[in-house]
């Protein structure tokens, strides 16, 4: 998967996002404060895609930051095809990074386990250690969903497993 | 956009039914224990609930004692206290290909008590490891295991919980559980989980009860493995040497394309028996306990060596805990099972240094950051009720 991601997933594509200074999980006093980067981070983010007309998904949280859904899209031949995304932060954040499902995909591609969380690729868990606390979850979804997407969707596109 | 409540909701729901079903084995225990109260004589059920206080092993030599050759070692001056055993629990998190037979291993040794934390239920896929059966196909894996553990040696207290380590919702149960009730019963974490985000959550809540752990793991083609001791504060903790995460062996949670690593009943074993021969020189103080040990079964080579705790641990608890230890360096606990060797000692620095890595994004971000301190000015002032909401719009 890893050299098959180098050929499709572009970095430059994807952007970047500001970094995190707080290193806070969500049993720590200091969460409200890491939660303020998060939001900001990802706002920032995406009004810089939007910017560069590469606006590639949406985002919220639960009131306390806990659970976050969205959805991202992928255009492939002036088609848009969307999904539901979900994760948890787990309990070790942001030492350990959030596990992403697609839960409408399970059972569709190899590269997911149960339950529908997405197989990461094997550069996701080193980068993220490397750089924890300051990643966060905008960096979960630059590094990690939109490689994963921009991988597994033509394939699924290709084997007719998705349709519009 | 799905409703968020909804969401919750089915979040809430879950971990509700999780919580009772705790209770209704918690609630079957206790139900068991009264039963065992007012018929003590009733010898089935005081093999399911024993109590350690009544346990003894006896040092006889006959057909009939199951501990005669254990405590042998006694006799033979390897350990000067074998009955020690009585007062340890194990908590055992991941009873897969390692943390199962290390739970069997732990049973036939007498172990005062077992606590096993696993969500996952048992599959035809597992049966090329050892210990569990084609007929505990479907039964939670701590369900199948309590069973057979119970047949193999009722002395032990077993307690089983489906429980997901890295779920935050779980977080309180399970360390109340790796935290000593009684300060006279030692207890001891084997982490035998398979991925990177279970082991960060071990690693914070052994940090957090200043339990010592032993974490494990295969690599995922099977043919080596390793154990790493880890006391909070006096070795390095899991997160103290990223390198060594991929280094040694957590391959096996760096798992890539095609879902299925590999794996043998061998490899898992021998893994499984270096744990447990650790985690017995742990709590029997015999033998110097070794912090890292690495098996490569192709060259069969062994390495073992010592990592020191890293002042810039991105753990804030294991930068507390090192602080104590050096606060309290004489009543430190088990400062003195390694022995560490200077010369074998690693430094950080060297480890990282043969580290490449493909992607380098760091300096750039932090450009990034600098760009946007105008746009961040704007942000600061709003609330994170507001930033969610700004986030749903954006
Ligand atoms: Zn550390």
């Amino acid at each position: 998967m890893a050299t098959s991601t180098s050929k499709v997933w572009d970095k430059q594509l994807v952007g970047s996002a500001p970094v995190m200074t707080i290193n806070a999980s969500p049993r720590d006093e200091k969460w409200p404060a890491r939660l303020k980067e998060e939001y900001t981070s990802l706002i920032q983010y995406i009004s810089k895609n939007k910017e560069n007309g590469n606006d590639w998904f949406k985002i919220e949280s639960d009131k306390e930051g806990k659970k976050w859904i969205g959805k991202c899209w992928h255009t492939q031949n002036y088609t848009k095809y969307e999904f539901s995304f979900e994760f948890s932060i787990p309990s070790a954040y942001p030492n350990s990074a959030p596990e992403i499902l697609i839960p409408e995909l399970e059972g569709k591609t190899a590269k997911m386990y149960k339950g529908g969380k997405i197989c990461l690729t094997d550069h996701f868990y080193p980068l993220w250690a490397r750089n924890t606390p300051k990643y966060g979850i905008s960096h979960l979804l630059i590094f990690g969903l939109s490689p994963w997407i921009a991988v597994e969707i033509p394939d699924l596109l290709e084997k007719g497993l998705i349709s519009k | 956009m799905d409703n968020p409540t909804t969401h919750g909701l089915e979040e809430e729901l879950r971990a509700c039914k999780q919580k009772i079903q705790n209770l209704l084995r918690e609630n079957e225990q206790l139900e068991m224990e009264m039963q065992q109260m007012k018929d003590p004589k009733n010898s089935l059920s005081s093999n399911l609930i024993p109590n350690e206080c009544e346990r003894s092993m006896s040092g006889e030599v006959n057909s009939e004692n199951r501990y005669s050759r254990l405590m042998a070692l006694q006799k033979m001056g390897v350990v000067s206290d074998y009955t020690r055993i009585i007062q340890c629990s194990v908590v055992i998190i991941g009873i897969g290909g390692i943390g199962i037979v290390a739970a069997e291993m732990l049973s036939r040794c007498g172990i005062g008590e077992l606590i096993l934390i696993d969500h996952d239920s048992v599959e035809l896929a597992n049966m090329n490891r050892m210990f569990y059966r084609p007929e505990h196909s479907g039964m939670t894996k701590v369900e199948a295991a309590k069973q057979s553990l119970t047949i193999i040696n009722s002395d032990v207290k077993v307690s089983g919980f489906n429980l997901d380590v890295t779920n935050l919702d779980n977080y309180d149960i399970i360390l109340s559980l790796i935290q000593s009730d009684t300060p006279s019963r030692q207890r001891l974490v084997l982490c035998c989980v398979d991925n990177f985000s279970a082991r960060m959550s071990i690693n914070q809540l052994c940090l957090e009860a200043r339990v010592p752990w032993l974490e494990s793991g295969l690599s995922e083609n099977a043919v080596s493995g390793h154990i790493q001791f880890i006391v909070p504060g006096v070795t390095a903790c899991f997160a103290c040497a990223p390198p060594l995460v991929v280094a040694t062996g957590l391959e096996a949670s760096l798992k890539k394309e095609g879902v299925c690593v590999a794996s043998l009943p061998t490899t898992s074993a021998i893994i499984a028996g270096l744990l447990v021969q650790n985690a017995l020189k742990y709590i029997l103080r015999f033998g110097k306990c070794t912090e890292v040990l690495a098996y490569n079964s192709i060259q069969d080579f062994f390495s073992s060596y010592c990592l020191k705790p890293n002042p810039k641990c991105s753990f804030k608890l294991c930068l507390q805990r090192q602080e104590e230890v050096i606060k309290n360096s004489e009543n430190c606990m088990s400062n003195n099972i390694f022995l560490p060797q200077q010369d074998e000692s690693i430094q950080l620095e060297e480890v990282s240094k043969d580290n490449e890595w493909n992607i380098e994004v760091v300096e750039e971000v932090a450009d990034e950051m600098r760009e946007n301190e105008t746009e961040v000015c704007e942000l600061k002032d709003l609330t994170n009720e507001e930033l969610n909401e700004l986030l749903k719009i954006s």
